[in-house]
C-alpha cells in the first residue's frame, strides 16, 4: 500500500469517528492532488460522475497499432504467448471459442468510428483487442456474487471459483471482452487431442460453467513481471504497460506525447487501454 | 385440503401423466447439459443467452400479471373477480416457480448459486431480481393458499393475510420491473438501453398474465364445469385489450425513435428483428418470419378479443387470447432477449439457434409448470364446489 493511500485511509477513518465523515476527507486529498486520468477521450463532460478516483495505482496500457503494422506476426506472437501462459483452451470452434486477447479489424474493435472514402490500409492493421480494465465497469456492476471485482490497482479480475455461470457480466460488457467455458476446457476432442495444448501447471485452468478474460498478468505483476503480451510487443515499443496515476511512468508519458483513442468513451465506462492508431 | 388433488377423473390422470412424461425427457435432457456443459445448448461466445433466459423473462410478465385480479378484488372490493383472483394468485406461483428452474437451467455452475446469497452484492440487479422473485413466491402461496384453507374450512381468512396481500400488488409490479432492469441498465447494448423497457414488460404482463388465464378459465369451464362468470370475463377482456394495445403503442414509440433518430445503435436490432441485418453478403433474418407474426397476430388478436366481447362467444373469446398470448410470447420470449444480442459489441451479427436438448429442458420446464397449476387448479375447484354448494 503505496502512503497516499495510508494517509487517506488515516484521514478517512479520523474523520468517521470525529464524525466529519469521508467525504469531506476525500475532498481535502482531491485538492491538493487532482489528476484528471479519467479525461483522456473521455466525452467532454468531466463533473462528478466522470472523475475517476486519483489515488492508488491505475494500471493501464498504451497500443501503438502502427507498430504492429511494422512488425507483421507480432501480435498474433502476442496473442499465443498469452494464451499459452493462462492455459486458454483451443475447442477450433467459434461457438465455444475462449481468447483473452486477439487481433480485430478496426472497424469491429472501433465500430463508432465510421470512415467516409475508407483508408484501406486502415482496415488491414491488426489491432490488439482484449478486456479494458475499465475503471467504472459494467461487467463488475453486473456481477452478482462479486466474482468479477475491480482491484484497487485498477485491474478487474476474476474468482473462477466463485463464478455461478450466469454470464450476466458477458451481457454487460460492451467490449466483448468476456468468454464463458461452454464445455471442460481441461477436456480433450475426439481424436484425443488435448484442448490446452501445453499445460503451464504455474496457472490454473478453468472448470466449465465459469467466464474468463484477461486478467492484466495480475500474476506476473505480483512478481514484479509486466504483462507477458508487453514483454513480446517490447523490442518493438508497440504496447506500453503501466501506472496511468503515476505522472512518471512511461505509460504517462506516452499519453502526454501522443493522440490516442479509447473504445466507445461515450457509455462512460473510462477504459484503461488507449490506442494509438 | 392437499387430498382434493389425489380425487380426479381420466382426463385428469392423463394429463398429468402427459406432462409427467415430458418432465421426464427434460430430466434426462438435463441430465445431458449438466454433464457436458452449457456447450450442448445453442448459445455462443456472442449470444450467450438464450431461450432459458428469455422464457424466465417472459414468465415473470405472466406471474406479475396476477396482479390485474388481485388489484381490483382485494383493492377496489371487485366481486365479480372473486372466483377467479385465486386463479391469479396460483398461476403466479406456478410462473415464479417457472422463473427459478429457467435460472437454475441457465447456470453454469448450478451448484453455487447460493453464492448469490453468501455474497450479497446489492450493485447487481440479479440479486435483486432474486430477492423479488423468491419474496413474491413466498407472498402468493401464503395469499393463495390461506384465503383457499379458509373457504375450504368455511370461515374469512385470518386477518393476518390482509397485509401481506396488499403487499403483493407494488411486489408484482417490482418483480418485472427489477427484471427490465437487468437489461435496460447494461451500456452498449442499445436495444434494450431504453427507458420504456420496464413499462413496456409491465404493459406486456398485464396483457399476457391476464390472456393466459382467461384460456385457462375457458377450458375449465369445460372439462370441470367451473365458470368464473361472464361479468369477469368482460372485465377481464377490458383488462387484457388495453394493456396489449399500451404494449403495442410502446413498441411503435421504439420504432420511432429508432428510425427518425437514424441512430444506427437504435436501428440494427429493430431491423435484424423485423427485416433482416446485414453482414458481409449475407442477410441474417432468422427470427423476422416470428416477428412479424407477432405483430399479426397481436392486431387481429386485440381486434377478435373486442368483437368476442360483443357477440358473447367464447370460442372467439379463446382464439383471442390464444393469439394475444403467442404474440406477446414471441415479442418478449423470443425477440426481446435474443435480440439484443445482435449484432454484437464488436458489430458481427451472429445467430442463436435453440438445440434439441435446450428444447427438451425448456419443455420440461413449462410441463412442470404446467403441472403445478393443474395441482392447485384441481384444488381450487374442488374447494369451490364444496364451499359454494
Ligand atoms: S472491458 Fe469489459 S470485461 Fe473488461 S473491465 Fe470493461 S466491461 Fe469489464
Ligand atoms: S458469470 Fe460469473 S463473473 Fe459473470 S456475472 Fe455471473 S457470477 Fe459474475
Ligand atoms: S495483459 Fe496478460 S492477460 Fe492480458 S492480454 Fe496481455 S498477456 Fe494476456
Amino acid at each position: 500500500m503505496d502512503s497516499k493511500r495510508r494517509n487517506f485511509l488515516k484521514i478517512a477513518g479520523l474523520s468517521a469517528i470525529a464524525g466529519i465523515g469521508a467525504p469531506s476527507a476525500f475532498n481535502m486529498l482531491l485538492k491538493g492532488e487532482a489528476l484528471a486520468s479519467g479525461g483522456h477521450g473521455a466525452p467532454a463532460a468531466q463533473g462528478e460522475h466522470g472523475a475517476a478516483a486519483v489515488t492508488g495505482k491505475r494500471y493501464g496500457m498504451v497500443i501503438d497499432v502502427k507498430k504492429f503494422a511494422d512488425n507483421p506476426g507480432l501480435a498474433e506472437q502476442c496473442v499465443k504467448t498469452c494464451h499459452s501462459i493462462h492455459n486458454v483452451p483451443d475447442f477450433g470452434n467459434r461457438k465455444d471459442e475462449i481468447k483473452w486477447v486477439w487481433a480485430e479489424k478496426f472497424q469491429h474493435t472501433f465500430p463508432e468510428h465510421s470512415q467516409y472514402k475508407k483508408n484501406d490500409g486502415l482496415n488491414e492493421l491488426p489491432i490488439l483487442t482484449l478486456c479494458n480494465h475499465c475503471d467504472k465497469p459494467p461487467c463488475v456492476r453486473a456481477c452478482p456474487t462479486k466474482a468479477t471485482f475491480k482491484n484497487k490497482d485498477g485491474i478487474v479480475a476474476m474468482d473462477y471459483h466463485r463464478c455461478i455461470g450466469c454470464r450476466f457480466c458477458m451481457a454487460a460488457c460492451p467490449y466483448g471482452a468476456r468468454s464463458f467455458n461452454w464445455r471442460d476446457p481441461r477436456g480433450k476432442d475426439e481424436n484425443g487431442n488435448p484442448f490446452i495444448k501445453e499445460l503451464n501447471p504455474t496457472f490454473p485452468t478453468r472448470m466449465r460453467g465459469v467466464v474468463e478474460k484477461c486478467n492484466f498478468c495480475v500474476e506476473r505483476l505480483a512478481i514484479g513481471q509486466i504483462p507477458a503480451c508487453v514483454e513480446v510487443a517490447s523490442s518493438a515499443g508497440a504496447l506500453v504497460f503501466g501506472d496511468l496515476n503515476d505522472p512518471n511512468s512511461e505509460v504517462s508519458e506516452k499519453l502526454r506525447s501522443s493522440f490516442t483513442i479509447q473504445r466507445k468513451p461515450a457509455l462512460g465506462t473510462h477504459p484503461s487501454l488507449f490506442y494509438i492508431i | 385440503m392437499i387430498e382434493k388433488a389425489l380425487k380426479g377423473n381420466k382426463g385428469y390422470w392423463a394429463w398429468l401423466m402427459f406432462l409427467l412424461a415430458i418432465m421426464g425427457v427434460g430430466g434426462m435432457c438435463y441430465a445431458q447439459q449438466f454433464n457436458y456443459g452449457l456447450g450442448i445448448t445453442g448459445m455462443s461466445r456472442d449470444v450467450t443467452w438464450g431461450l432459458y433466459i428469455s422464457q424466465f423473462t417472459f414468465l415473470v410478465g405472466v406471474a406479475a400479471g396476477g396482479l390485474m385480479l388481485v388489484l381490483p378484488y382485494y383493492v377496489h372490493n371487485y366481486k365479480a373477480f372473486g372466483r377467479i383472483t385465486i386463479l391469479g394468485e396460483f398461476m403466479a406461483i406456478a410462473a415464479v416457480a417457472m422463473c427459478l428452474m429457467f435460472i437454475i437451467a441457465d447456470l453454469g455452475q448450478p451448484m453455487r448459486a447460493m453464492n448469490v446469497m453468501l455474497h450479497p452484492t446489492p450493485n447487481s440487479m440479479l440479486f435483486w431480481d432474486m430477492i423479488v422473485l423468491n419474496g413474491y413466491l413466498f407472498l402468493n402461496i401464503i395469499c393463495g393458499w390461506q384465503v383457499l384453507h379458509a373457504e375450504y374450512k368455511g370461515i374469512k381468512y385470518p386477518k393476518w393475510v390482509k397485509p401481506f396481500i396488499y403487499l403483493s400488488i407494488p411486489w408484482a409490479i417490482s418483480i418485472h420491473t427489477v427484471t427490465a432492469f437487468l437489461y435496460c441498465g447494461l451500456p452498449g447494448r442499445h436495444f434494450w438501453l431504453t427507458a420504456v423497457l420496464a413499462p413496456r414488460f409491465l404493459a406486456s404482463a398485464f396483457a399476457a398474465g391476464p390472456a393466459l388465464l382467461m384460456v385457462i378459465a375457458l377450458i375449465m369451464k369445460k372439462v370441470a364445469n367451473f365458470d368464473v362468470g361472464q361479468e369477469a370475463k368482460d372485465k377481464l377482456v377490458t383488462i387484457i385489450g388495453y394493456a396489449a394495445l399500451v404494449n403495442f403503442f410502446l413498441l411503435g414509440c421504439e420504432v420511432f425513435v429508432g428510425y427518425y433518430s437514424n441512430i444506427p445503435g437504435h436501428m440494427h436490432t429493430l431491423d435484424y428483428l423485423f427485416f433482416g441485418l446485414g453482414h458481409g453478403d449475407h442477410v441474417f433474418n432468422n427470427l423476422v418470419p416470428f416477428m412479424r407474426a407477432s405483430v399479426v397476430m397481436g392486431v387481429i388478436g386485440i381486434i377478435t378479443l373486442f368483437l368476442s366481447r360483443v357477440k358473447k362467444c367464447d370460442g372467439m373469446l379463446a382464439i383471442a387470447c390464444i393469439l394475444i398470448f403467442i404474440s406477446l410470447w414471441i415479442d418478449k420470449g423470443l425477440g426481446l432477449v435474443l435480440g439484443g444480442f445482435v449484432p454484437t459489441p464488436l458489430e458481427y451479427v451472429v445467430e442463436y439457434v435453440p438445440s434439441a436438448v435446450e428444447l427438451g429442458i425448456t419443455a420440461a420446464v413449462w410441463a412442470t409448470g404446467f403441472f403445478i397449476l393443474t395441482i392447485l387448479y384441481k384444488l381450487v375447484v374442488s374447494v369451490k364446489r364444496v364451499s359454494e354448494s
